[in-house]
């Protein structure tokens, strides 16, 4: 385990694992969000209270959860990257980051439109919907800073410091829906053992977050390979491999 | 249910569709962009390695200190 751990931190062996990897992730994923879509859309009963305007949940809630999980794998990566000097979980930290972004807009652009006609506002300073910017900020502060260095290095150990203490953020969005009284819906799949939400609805959902995981890893694929590439520009090992591919 | 209900999503089709359309076009970005740079950067890296072998093959530059 540990050997394996040691030997998938080297640059050439993440390089080519990475690779190998990404069809393996990727095709699982469109097909899973191609069903997931279809059990959302049409097998799925229309909410009692949200009516057809529910089937949202199924692209708001997958990027919501992402935004959140993509950070605390940052904020992970980050932190190995530090304690133990490994240069890889820094490259994969500062290749989540743009990916994370994208996901944290994308929860609150679908969670405005999903507003809309369920609050009657596009937004609302509420503390779920405010926290969630404050995650949107916190990436963009992330690469903000991570580019503000020319040297490599310097900006791995500083962004890493603004990604651990930003962790902060993760469990106030998480939970600011159940700390404090939110327009917000409160969440309907925590309690595993009894969802307030019907399996018809739920299995979609459920596959759809799932979808959104192995995509996120199918992109990581290429994004972890490109920074190892801008890492590793005179390694000898990628002199080699680069030219005989 | 007909092709026109599940378009018009009980009057919602407006919001549902946009927010399909929204998420997919992201995914779509998030992939293509991703693998844009991964190919950009390989070709930086191939001309890269291609000046150092070509410099190896030459023998030791005397030109350089």
């Amino acid at each position: 385990m540990w050997l394996w751990f040691h030997k998938l931190s080297s640059p050439p062996y993440a390089y080519r694992i990475a690779g190998m990897l990404r069809p393996w992730f990727l095709w699982p994923a469109l097909l899973m969000m191609a069903v997931a879509a279809y059990g959302g859309l049409v097998l799925s009963p229309p909410d009692y209270q949200q009516k057809d305007a529910f089937r949202i949940i199924y692209v708001h809630v997958p990027p919501a959860s992402m935004s959140l999980m993509v950070y605390v794998a940052m904020a992970v990566a980050a932190a190995v990257g530090v304690i133990w000097r490994i240069k890889l979980a820094h490259a994969f930290a500062a290749a989540c980051a743009p990916v994370g972004a994208w996901f944290t807009a994308l929860t609150l652009a679908v969670g405005s439109i999903y507003g809309k006609p369920m609050w009657g506002t596009w937004w609302e300073w509420d503390p779920r919907l405010t926290s969630e910017l404050i995650q949107l900020f916190l990436y963009l502060g992330y690469m903000a800073l991570r580019s503000s260095f020319d040297d490599t290095q310097r900006a791995d150990r500083a962004s890493a410091i603004l990604a651990i203490v930003g962790v902060v953020n993760v469990p106030i969005v998480k939970y600011s829906v159940i700390w404090w009284n939110s327009l917000h819906q409160g969440p309907s799949i925590s309690k595993l053992d009894a969802p307030s939400i019907d399996s018809s609805m739920l299995w979609p959902l459920l596959l759809m977050m799932l979808a959104f995981v192995l995509y996120f890893a199918a992109v990581m694929c290429d994004r972890v390979r490109t920074e190892i590439l801008k890492r590793e520009r005179n390694a000898s090992w990628l002199i080699e491999n680069v030219v005989k591919s | 249910m007909t092709l026109r209900d599940f378009i018009s999503m009980g009057g919602y089709g407006p919001f549902v569709w946009s927010c399909y359309a929204l998420t997919l076009a992201v995914l779509v970005w998030i992939g293509l962009s991703s693998r844009r740079q991964l190919a950009a950067e390989l070709v930086r890296a191939r001309r890269r390695a291609q000046v150092s072998l070509d410099r190896a093959a030459a023998g030791p530059d005397i030109t350089e200190k």
